[in-house]
């Protein structure tokens, strides 16, 4: 049974599954995205996506919303995979999976305790009105999605870079300093392009999730946030399938391809469980 | 010819956790000497070879380089390089960046550094590898850019942690007599960390043996060996036979209830000492010419000799001898005065500790 | 030099320390509220369990719990059994033919989840019929399979197959000895393949959302669905409940994946000594 021609059949129900599940819906998408209503051929769908104003509007403030949280998240885990490596703990999986933990409170119960914190008389709003500060409009604006995203999506940048942090040999480490080099110059030089596989491998678990949200902007930005996910959204369940399907079609090239650029594979969605 | 000391430990103490690694080190370098700090692993060896580096700050002591205070100095300010166990080489650069790395960072022209390392690859025998990734190289070659890596910079001393010890046997004694041969063209201070004794015996000036965070002794290779201070020593350097013994007097000692000659003084009357003969110096004669006889239980053929075992009053003797003895014979056992050496039996606790582990 | 490094180290830790903060903060605030006798979020109005009775008479709230409870199991129980048995097929195939499979599998992983939810929807709508309990399920099942993939099969690997013919030389047939020999050698991966494909399910809004037929809710749905109310006093006992929950799996996952690493990287601490970048 095992390794024996004949076993090949027992993947035969899994191969029709991805054959039907994966492969036939995302040709039906491609057939939407490059058909009219009455089913003749055109470009009419992808070249909207990319011309109409609002989708470029959307597709401004995505880039803007998702690339900010992308760099807000690289600029506070890289420190941090630096500095954890460094505690002499002796089990450092168990810390690093704490830093993983509070990812796995349900999504969408995450963006509710974040507006319980942000909201006009959430936490923060009530300590400030307690030492008699004014109150900040945080919820339902920008600022707001863009913390959301942030946390949310933190996990993913943390554990590739820290993966490929605390594998760094320290001896490489002391290599440069014995060469001459002091710790700015040791970083640049060694760590840091050392940790690039790790530092990519980050933004694009953390890029890609996040220009294609819409669930965030609508929870944290209370409807005003029009990100390109949201303009997908709108399309389907206004039953706009075949505009909205040129739209799709070009946001999935685009995950695709950057995927397919950096190398990433996917599989490091199972490494989220240390 | 009176050398200058280069560097100096003072009263060194280092641990890791509760785990004392280095008790009290004091410990001089002389300028251009090769020495070897040797000892079993876990010795202190490598900890003392990272705290004249700078990697590791010891808990008390102090460190000093040409009279001046360099314990709390990091390791770029100091004027050494280190070779590592593993070479280190860093893996994202090709052969020519990690040899110019140092002089990269000094922002030295770029001719002098295309000069300084073609002339280093020239000395390893790696011209022509320049644009190769490290990762690709042998564990040979790989050896000789960290060592090219290292002495780019001119430094004072090369720190070299165990670097033969990743090699295969062939290649090992390759690089001994190449490192030999670098040492005497750079024209400075060695220091070498190892725990093989053969290779300390080869390549040292001086050879420093430890054992327990504790310097047993230090002395040149034909000093160690001959002469060893105390029985972890003797058992350590090469092969022994470490013999419970009593100093009759001064001059004659007495084992296995036979008197030996000998030539050492000053350890009392009557007073149990621990006696190391050399195999090579057991000597094999006829039984009726010796007080103490014995039978060879076995015989096996080294090569350059052959290595038999004596029983004799209860001890089995390590003889190495050109000759072969076959077993069951009765022989006489001889040993020259002048190769009998006498060795106080550890006392107190520290002595105890450095003692062997049995 | 060294009250340089000491300083240094106090700043790294308060640094770990402020962003664990900024990640717990959401979570133990939300716990901690849920006992909150006061329906604001930053006055304590003493210990009450008056959300969690508000949480269990809640009907439709406890509706949405139970479906997504049954889905998760469902679809990880599906897929950990298709996986599972894809995987043995798998093994039999040539490298390329098994790679070039496993990542069209892999393309869900990948692909925006988005992109992923409105293929199906589409696919459904065009094909099948219109959304319901049953294509939500299969969606899950095409949504988490890869995870069960990600840790069956390498495990499956890695087994020795002599071991399997040894079985079959001692007389069992090819049947017994995968489930005397085989199964019980990758069960840690299938668990934590089943165990992941659970959570990920549990946690899963978008492909819920274009999937899901009209009137069935799950958690995540339920709550967007309702986001103009603002938020609800249950949503607090459901949020401690739900991380326990979660938690509690995760731990197991632990447990799991710890007594499947083999022994014996204990040296590798000590080389880390002296390592002070």
């Amino acid at each position: 049974m095992l390794t024996n021609k004949k076993s090949i059949w027992l993947s035969g129900p899994y191969l029709v599954w991805i054959a039907g599940f994966i492969i036939l819906p995302l040709l039906v998408i491609l057939y939407y995205g490059l058909t009219t209503q009455e089913g003749s051929f055109t470009l009419k769908n992808i070249i909207g996506a990319v011309t109409d104003t609002t989708n470029l509007k959307a597709t401004f403030l995505t880039i803007l919303l998702a690339g900010g949280a992308t760099l807000i998240c690289l600029f506070l885990a890289y420190p941090l995979a630096m500095f954890l490596t460094k505690l002499n703990m002796k089990s450092k999986t168990s810390l690093i999976f704490l830093f993983i933990l509070p990812m796995w409170m349900n999504f969408m119960l995450q963006m509710v305790a974040i507006n319980v914190i942000l909201e006009e008389n959430g936490i923060i709003n009530g300590i400030l009105a307690a030492i008699g500060a004014k109150k900040m409009h945080v919820a339902n604006t920008y600022t707001a999605v863009l913390i959301g995203m942030t946390y949310d999506y933190f996990p993913f940048m943390l554990l590739p870079i820290y993966n490929t942090v605390s594998k760094i040999d320290g001896d490489l480490v002391n290599a440069s300093h014995d060469l001459g080099a002091g710790h700015i110059r040791t970083f640049f030089k060694v760590i840091f392009p050392l940790s690039l596989p790790g530092v990519i491998s980050g933004i694009t678990m953390v890029f890609i999730p996040a220009i294609s949200d819409f669930a965030i902007s609508e929870m944290l930005g209370g409807g005003m946030t029009l990100l390109i996910g949201n303009v997908v959204e709108m399309s389907f369940t206004k039953g706009l399938y075949h505009s909205g399907s040129g739209l799709a079609l070009i946001l999935m090239a685009f995950v695709l391809l950057s995927s397919l650029l950096t190398g990433n594979k996917g599989d490091e969605g199972g490494a989220l469980i240390p | 010819m009176k050398k200058e000391k280069l560097i100096e430990l003072v009263g060194i103490t280092k641990s890791f956790g509760t785990e004392q690694v280095l008790k009290d080190l004091d410990l001089y370098i002389l300028d251009n000497e090769f020495i070897t700090l040797l000892g079993p692993s876990g010795c202190g060896k490598t900890t003392t070879l990272r705290i004249i580096g700078g990697f590791v700050t010891p808990d008390t002591g102090k460190v000093i380089f040409e009279d001046k205070d360099i314990t709390s100095l990091p390791p770029y300010k100091r004027q050494l390089n280190t070779v590592f166990q593993k070479y280190a080489l860093f893996p994202h650069m090709d052969v020519f960046e990690n040899i110019a790395f140092g002089l990269r960072i000094k922002n030295l022209p770029e001719e002098e550094i295309r000069k300084r390392v073609g002339e280093m690859l020239d000395m390893v025998g790696l011209s022509g590898f320049e644009e190769r990734a490290v990762t690709s190289m042998s564990g040979g070659q790989q050896q000789r850019i960290a060592i090219a890596r290292a002495l780019v910079n001119k430094p004072r001393v090369l720190l070299l942690d165990e670097p033969l010890g990743a090699l295969d046997l062939k290649m090992r004694q390759d690089m001994q007599y190449e490192l030999k041969n670098i040492h005497k063209q750079a024209g400075i201070t060695f220091i070498y960390v190892t725990h093989d004794q053969e290779e300390a015996l080869t390549l040292s000036d001086t050879i420093a043996v430890m054992n327990q965070g504790v310097i047993q002794q230090i002395g040149t290779p034909e000093d160690i060996y001959n002469e060893p201070k105390n029985a972890f020593v003797a058992d350590f350097i090469g092969d022994s036979n470490i013999i419970d013994g009593i100093m009759i007097r001064d001059r004659l000692v007495h084992i296995f209830g036979v008197n030996f000659p000998c030539v050492d003084t000053g350890f009392g009357e009557n007073k149990p000492v621990d006696v190391v003969i050399r195999p090579e110096d057991v000597m094999l004669i006829s039984p009726e010419k010796s007080d103490l006889k014995g039978v060879v239980t076995s015989l096996i053929f080294r090569g350059v000799h052959y290595e038999i075992d004596v029983m004799a009053n209860g001890y089995e003797w390590l003889v190495h001898s050109t000759k072969a003895v076959p077993v069951g014979t009765v022989v006489g056992i001889s040993v020259e005065p002048e190769n009998i050496q006498i060795m106080h039996k550890p006392r107190s606790v520290d002595e105890e500790a450095a003692s062997v582990d049995e | 030099m060294t009250k340089m490094k000491k300083l240094s180290s106090v700043l790294q830790k308060v640094y770990i320390g402020i962003i664990f903060t900024f990640l717990y903060a959401p979570v133990v605030l939300m716990i901690v509220l849920s006992f909150n006798g006061s329906k604001s979020a930053y006055e304590w109005g003493g210990f009450s369990t008056v959300k969690y009775e508000a949480l269990f008479s809640n009907a439709t709230i406890m509706e949405a719990l139970v479906t997504t409870v049954i889905l998760a199991f469902a679809a990880a129980a599906i897929a950990t059994i298709l996986g599972t048995v894809a995987s043995v097929g798998l093994l039999s195939m040539k490298v390329k033919a098994r790679n070039a499979v496993t990542a069209v599998s892999n393309i869900p992983l990948l692909n925006a989840d988005i992109v992923t939810g409105v293929s199906l929807m589409l696919f459904f709508a065009a094909f099948v019929t219109r959304m319901s309990s049953t294509t939500l399920l299969i969606s899950h099942v095409t949504l988490v399979l890869p995870y069960v993939m990600l840790n069956v099969l390498p495990k499956l690997m890695q087994f020795d197959v002599s071991v399997y013919h040894a079985a079959l030389d001692l007389g069992a047939s090819p049947a017994k000895a995968f489930f005397k020999v085989v199964l019980p050698d990758i069960f840690p991966g299938l668990l934590t393949g089943f165990l992941l494909a659970l959570t990920i399910s549990l946690d899963d809004f978008t492909i819920t959302y274009f999937t899901k037929g009209q009137g069935l809710n799950t958690l995540s749905t339920l709550i967007y669905t309702n986001r103009i109310r603002g938020i609800l006093p249950e949503y607090y006992a459901l949020a401690a409940i739900m991380f326990i929950g979660v938690l509690l799996l995760i731990l197991v996952m632990q447990i799991v994946n710890v007594r499947s690493v083999p022994k014996g990287g204990k040296e590798k601490e000590l080389s880390k000594k002296g390592n002070n970048y």
